[in-house]
């Protein structure tokens, strides 16, 4: 049975238009557009310093860099940067510690998200559902650093939490300074913080859904699971699949400023990772070449995931990011 | 980019379906269920909120004590009195202000031209325009390379460590671009018949029919800015410079200074929780007033960006 439907683009003008063979040339282009042409000149003067230099600007990593001297460098060193750190035990460790946190990330605030959209579909009350929205957007509003303030309130020694440890009779947990709990209190302040947020492409998705489908469904004998199962489910996959791969392409990036805000080297054995590990080398004790190989390091890994769950979802569903 | 085959929605809340759902006494059950999980996740999205302005009315030795839940224990405002009439909160509230309207200026004249650009389909060299910018989604320069740039450009403790690096935001670059895209073209068409110029057409003719889309952006950028943090924590190591954030991440983390090593540590606990909560509450306070308006056009914003792009 096949669901999912295809959305037909609205013809458009030009397209009907007989296209003239003429070969538009770059001084024709030039003449006729250049005040179109000189509006993008500042915004492309901004990719190319603050965004394409930094990349060239990665060159670091194969040269050895002197504060204060040339933006690439002074000589080539090779993979030397790249070897040190391949046998730096602390950077695998960080390695592993992403890889954990970015996948216990994963596995929750992907499909919490679509779990509360279909929940929220089902309300009735359209002043109850909206009002559920307003107060599950809220928490994406915030600064990560209200956040992270937030979070040692809440787990403080005297904070909300321990005193209902208190009440069942149990000692105060300094939550933030043990690493065992580091990785279950990022992960839920994830999941708070992008919830209902998450939801908004769902519940739009949702709207979209054919009714007639629904109908088809129920004459078919189908419940209500079986309709959400066979109908809802399909009908938002090409949603889904693209936050997936949009998420995978985050993967390695975790959340650097919130881990940076809330760990300590009390809770490094579970809470540092690639970013906040190479902030430390790189910017804090200011051996930049060496945290340039990392990030490229990271930076690789994080295109390719990309690309990889690009082509993977459209071998298997056919929708992709391009 | 963005959403494949994702059909442009209207977003106008919670239209009841069509269908008429059946009402088992399954179904009834599972209604009640829901009402009762959804009202778990107001609870405890609002929660967090109800403890740090609990706390932020009550005095330190009631919430060490552990008295301070939702209820203030010990009312009293002097923890407000004592917050605000520091000057430097007030000198780093005001940086806050400061960079948040400069910066959401330039993004918004960088975004809107480079949008308005980028939506028009005759445009030759086009596809490597929309390129250069897309490609930064998925691949940037990193860290060290970033911070090696601002501080050779000689930006640091400046302003403008946080302007340049961050002007453009490419999901709202397509949003606007999106926008444009739908504007019919014979308005412009017309617009050039009259004689306009490009520059002439943008500002009278388009960009006062953007007005909603426009509003959207700034939101968007403003919000970003307010709450932005990392490059003045990066980029400025004088705290007459920082922004309120900064301000909030050393309470928070006990630290003195900006440059240091960033953690956050046990000597978190050595500044009042009381003043935490009022600092926090402080710096949320812009954000709150302002939610209930501007949430929708948050929402229609992302709805816009999803549109393929």
């Amino acid at each position: 049975m096949s669901l999912t439907r295809t959305v037909d683009p609205p013809p458009r003008a030009e397209r009907a238009r007989p296209v003239k063979a003429r070969r538009l040339t770059w001084r024709r282009a030039l003449r006729r557009d250049w005040q179109l042409y000189s509006l993008a000149v500042l915004p492309v003067a901004f990719f190319v310093v603050f965004r394409y230099l930094p990349m060239i600007g990665n060159v670091i990593a194969f040269r050895r860099y002197v504060p204060g001297g040339s933006l690439f460098g002074e000589k080539w060193v090779g993979l030397r940067y790249f070897k040190m750190f391949m046998q730096d035990p602390a950077f695998w460790h960080v390695f592993g510690n992403t890889l954990i946190l970015g996948g216990v990330t994963l596995l929750f605030t992907f499909p919490l998200p679509i779990m509360l959209a279909l929940l929220l579909n089902e309300v009735r009350s359209a002043k109850l559902k909206r009002f559920v929205q307003s107060v599950s957007y809220l928490p994406h509003f915030l600064s990560i650093v209200v956040v992270a303030g937030l979070i040692m309130q809440l787990l403080s020694v005297n904070g909300a939490v321990n005193q209902g440890l208190h009440a069942l009779g149990h000692d105060p947990i300094p939550f933030l300074q043990q690493p065992g709990w580091f990785r279950a209190i990022y992960v839920s302040s994830e999941a708070w913080q992008g919830v209902g947020w998450g939801t908004i492409l769902y519940l739009a998705a949702l709207t979209t859904i054919d009714n007639q489908l629904y109908e088809q469904a129920r004459i078919d004998g189908a419940g209500r699971w079986r309709q959400t199962w066979h109908v809802t489910l399909p009908g938002i996959r090409p949603t889904m699949m693209t936050l997936l791969i949009l998420n995978i392409g985050t993967f390695m990036a975790v959340g650097f400023e919130k881990i940076l805000l809330l760990y300590n080297p009390l809770t490094y054995p579970t809470a540092d990772v690639i970013p906040t590990y190479l902030y430390r080398v790189g910017v804090v004790s200011g051996s930049f070449s060496y945290g340039a190989a990392i990030g490229l390091f990271e930076s690789v890994i994080g295109l390719f995931l990309v690309v990889a769950a690009n082509r993977i979802s459209r071998r298997a569903v056919g929708t992709g990011l391009w | 980019m963005a959403m494949a085959k994702m059909p442009a929605v209207k977003l106008r809340a919670a239209k009841t379906p069509a269908v008429k759902r059946e009402n088992s006494r399954g179904y009834r059950t599972f209604q009640i269920f829901n009402a009762l999980i959804l009202t778990g996740v107001v609870v405890v999205t609002l929660y967090p909120f109800a403890t740090i302005v609990a706390q932020s009315f009550s005095s330190d030795t009631a919430i060490n004590a552990g008295h301070v839940n939702v209820v203030p224990h010990g009312f009293n405002l002097t923890t407000y009195k004592k917050v605000m009439s520091d000057s430097a909160f007030w000198t780093n509230y005001r940086n806050t202000v400061l960079y948040t309207v400069v910066a959401t200026a330039i993004s918004m004249v960088l975004t809107t031209c480079y949008a308005y650009v980028l939506s028009k389909r005759h445009l030759k060299g086009r596809k490597f325009l929309i390129g250069v910018a897309l490609f930064t989604m998925f691949f940037n320069g990193g860290l060290i390379p970033n911070y090696v740039l601002v501080a050779d450009l000689g930006l640091r403790n400046s302003i403008w460590a946080i302007v340049l690096p961050n002007a453009v935001s490419v999901f709202n670059l397509l949003v606007m671009k999106a926008f444009f895209e739908n504007m019919p073209d014979e308005l412009e068409e017309a617009a050039a018949v009259d004689g306009l110029s490009t520059y002439g057409t943008l500002g009278r003719i388009v960009l006062p029919l953007s007005k909603a889309v426009l509003a959207t952006m700034v939101l968007f950028y403003a919000v970003s800015f307010w709450n932005s943090w990392f490059s003045a924590f990066l980029y400025m190591d004088r705290s007459d410079l920082f922004p309120v954030t900064v301000y909030l991440r050393n309470l928070i983390a006990g630290a003195t200074g900006g440059a240091d090593q960033g953690t956050a540590s046990d000597t978190a606990l050595q500044i009042g929780a009381n003043i935490q909560s009022v600092t926090i509450v402080l710096t949320v306070i812009p954000i709150l007033t302002v939610y209930p308006f501007i949430q929708r056009y948050f929402v229609s914003g992302v709805m816009l960006g999803a549109v393929k792009g």
